[in-house]
């Protein structure tokens, strides 16, 4: 019996081919819509969690001016070599500090030239930024002494200049600049904030202060604590070294900024899935909207189909048999409209994900769901017409013009 | 007035069935006490005005209706307000309608159309087959089966009608107004293809018309009006 309603549910639809694909258009495009968000959300938050795991543990930035943001470099006191010295000898629990200071540059091979990010630092930078070298090596001490004209390119930097080769020793030209290639980051991809980190040329700070910056000034420190220890503690701790050596009165302000990574990247988390949330949930009303859709139609197609409910009552069809017919053709639709949804979704989010550049993550329990979801539209929107239909005086019905 | 069959027990048995719609002041009394009785093989036409109750009383003779007082027998067994599924089982495996508009499913092959009761009866497809084609061989529409009744004409679609009423081989056939809407040749087609049911099959039928012409091939016609029956007399053998 049940194999045959629903055999009757698929002639009914395919008689109104038109119509019933117009009635699932909303189901469609509330299942699309909500499989799509959840499947790029879930792409972009796989991603930042990626990130927070390779960015190195407990990792905190320390930087000159009063707080994040435009407007910290103009009356704000930068630092110098030696303060970083300081954290790494005054404060407990510290890992590693890296200074680090930077400016975009043009960097020359032969005929090849290329725009890239050259950093100023010491090998403490590779092991605070959890960055190790894929070929050659990092740099020695008396080329950190001496201020060598020494430098480890990130792999984007190779593959532009050196068209992918590895060429150790080579020299690449840093405007004024000539200095020899002594390694090669392992590549690392894109930042939480979509910057490219493979995108970077690592030189020994005191060449970058002699011969770039022509100071001996240092732009930030990027300060690692070690594992266990809590961050929250070695920020206070730094906050207050670095007021009693800038000379900060109790009630001056911070000229100086610490920041932990993971927070921040944590409170980026936790943006992406409030945001795929919200859009999931906007989706998800259309979802409603499609189930009122089906509703509707099928209100038409029972009134429509009036004399054909009073010929079944009348041969001896059952209220629950009436029922059943018109709830499984709802169930039915409904369903077709999921499943052309979640096919649509993962088409969708697919070419989606390689334009956003998130990474594509298969999540079939929110398949599963949608497509329940999707069911229980059509038999909570098709009951009332169903019932409607199974009500009906069969002498009314069979009047009915 | 009543025919002479009252030594066995009757099939049907109305007794004071009234019907009364709507309450108080706007109350119209349709059925005003009817007795009737309807033995097996019979072959009863009901005639009558408009508004004379006949349709009313085919109603609750077919389970589609309630009566508001009375008592209705069939088979021997006092049904009195029966629920709406109960009346629709009576319906399923005893009682076989043809109406006057046809009622075909539209867009629906002829074997499908007859298909149907036996669908409500759970009747494995490969059987249902077989019987819906006998019924549409038994009103002569076996070559038509695959079409839809809007591929045939009215008399074909009520031929396919009756094969629908027949297919289960129900114990009573009613047959509201039949050739309501068909011309005089068709209509004559049908009345003799009922007769040869009556005839043949053994086939109890009940039929309302207010034609006298295809009253006449019936061999007993009940007259109403007004609610009441006015004459119940056995026709000559046409």
């Amino acid at each position: 019996m049940i194999w045959s309603t629903l055999l009757l549910a698929l002639r009914e639809i395919r008689r109104n081919v038109m119509r019933s694909v117009l009635t699932i258009l909303g189901i469609v495009i509330g299942v699309g819509a909500v499989i799509t968000m959840v499947t790029i959300g879930g792409g972009a938050t796989a991603q930042v969690r990626d990130q927070i795991a390779s960015m190195g543990s407990n990792l905190l930035m320390v930087t000159p001016g009063k707080r994040l943001g435009p407007g910290h470099s103009s009356d704000s006191v930068l630092f110098k070599a030696s303060d970083g010295e300081a954290i790494l000898k005054d404060v407990n629990s510290i890992a590693a500090v890296a200074p680090v200071s930077s400016k975009n540059m043009q960097a020359v091979f032969g005929n090849q030239n290329w725009s890239t990010r050259v950093t100023g630092s010491d090998n403490q930078y590779f092991r605070v930024t959890n960055r190790s070298i894929r070929v050659g090596r990092q740099f020695t001490d008396s080329e950190l002494r001496a201020g060598a004209a020494v430098c480890v390119i990130g792999e984007t930097v190779c593959k532009k200049l050196f068209g992918g080769h590895e060429l150790l020793n080579e020299n690449i030209r840093l405007e004024k600049l000539s200095c020899q290639v002594i390694g090669i980051l392992e590549a690392k991809g894109q930042n939480t904030m979509g910057m490219d980190q493979d995108d970077i040329v690592v030189i020994p700070l005191r060449t970058y202060q002699r011969r770039i910056s022509g100071n001996k000034d240092v732009s930030m420190f990027q300060v690692s604590v070690q594992e266990g220890a809590s961050t929250e503690k070695a920020e206070r701790d730094i906050r207050l070294l670095m007021r009693e050596r800038r000379h900060l009165s109790p009630s001056d302000d911070d000229n100086f900024n610490v920041m932990d990574m993971k927070e921040i990247a944590k409170m980026l988390t936790g943006t992406t899935q409030m945001l795929t949330a919200l859009l999931s949930a906007v989706a998800a009303v259309s979802l409603l909207v499609g189930g009122i859709g089906i509703m509707n139609i099928m209100l038409v197609s029972v009134t429509e189909r009036t004399r054909e409910i009073g010929i079944r009552l009348a041969i001896g069809a059952l209220e629950r048999e009436v029922l059943m017919q018109f709830l499984v053709e709802a169930v039915v639709l409904s369903s077709f409209g999921g499943l052309i949804g979640i096919v649509l979704a993962l088409i969708g989010s697919f070419i989606l994900s390689g334009m956003l550049n998130v990474p594509f993550v298969f999540n079939a329990s929110i398949i599963v769901i949608a497509f329940l979801f999707s069911a229980a539209v059509g038999v909570i929107f098709g009951y009332f017409p169903a019932l409607k239909a199974a009500r009906m005086d069969p002498i009314e019905a069979l009047r009915h013009e | 007035m009543t025919a002479n069959y009252s030594d066995s027990q009757p099939l049907i048995e109305l007794q004071g069935v009234t019907k009364v719609y709507g309450i108080g002041q706007a109350a119209m009394h349709a059925l005003r006490g009817i007795d009737l009785r309807i033995y097996e093989g019979e072959f009863v036409a009901v005639m009558g005005p408009s508004g004379s109750g006949k349709s009313t009383c085919m109603n609750i003779l077919g389970c589609l209706d309630t009566p508001t007082d009375g008592i209705y027998i069939f088979k021997g067994v006092k049904i009195g307000q029966l629920t709406r599924s109960q009346s629709a089982l009576l319906r399923r495996y005893y009682l076989g309608f043809v109406f006057q508009g046809y009622n075909l499913l539209s867009r629906t092959s002829a074997l499908e159309n007859v298909e149907l009761p036996l669908i409500y009866r759970h009747v494995r497809s490969s059987v249902r087959r077989k019987e819906a084609i006998e019924a549409l061989e038994v009103v002569g529409l076996k070559e038509w089966k695959s079409h839809t009744p809007s591929e045939l004409s009215g008399g074909q679609q009520q031929r396919v009608a009756i094969a629908r009423a027949i297919v289960t081989r129900p114990t009573v056939l009613f047959a509201d107004e039949p050739t309501g809407n068909l011309d005089t040749a068709k209509s004559h087609e049908i009345m003799d293809l009922l007769t040869a049911l009556n005839r043949n099959h053994d086939m109890t039928i009940v039929m309302v018309t207010h034609e006298k012409d295809m009253a006449s091939y019936a061999k007993r016609t009940v007259r109403f009006l007004d609610g009441m029956v006015e004459s119940d007399e056995k026709n000559g053998v046409k």
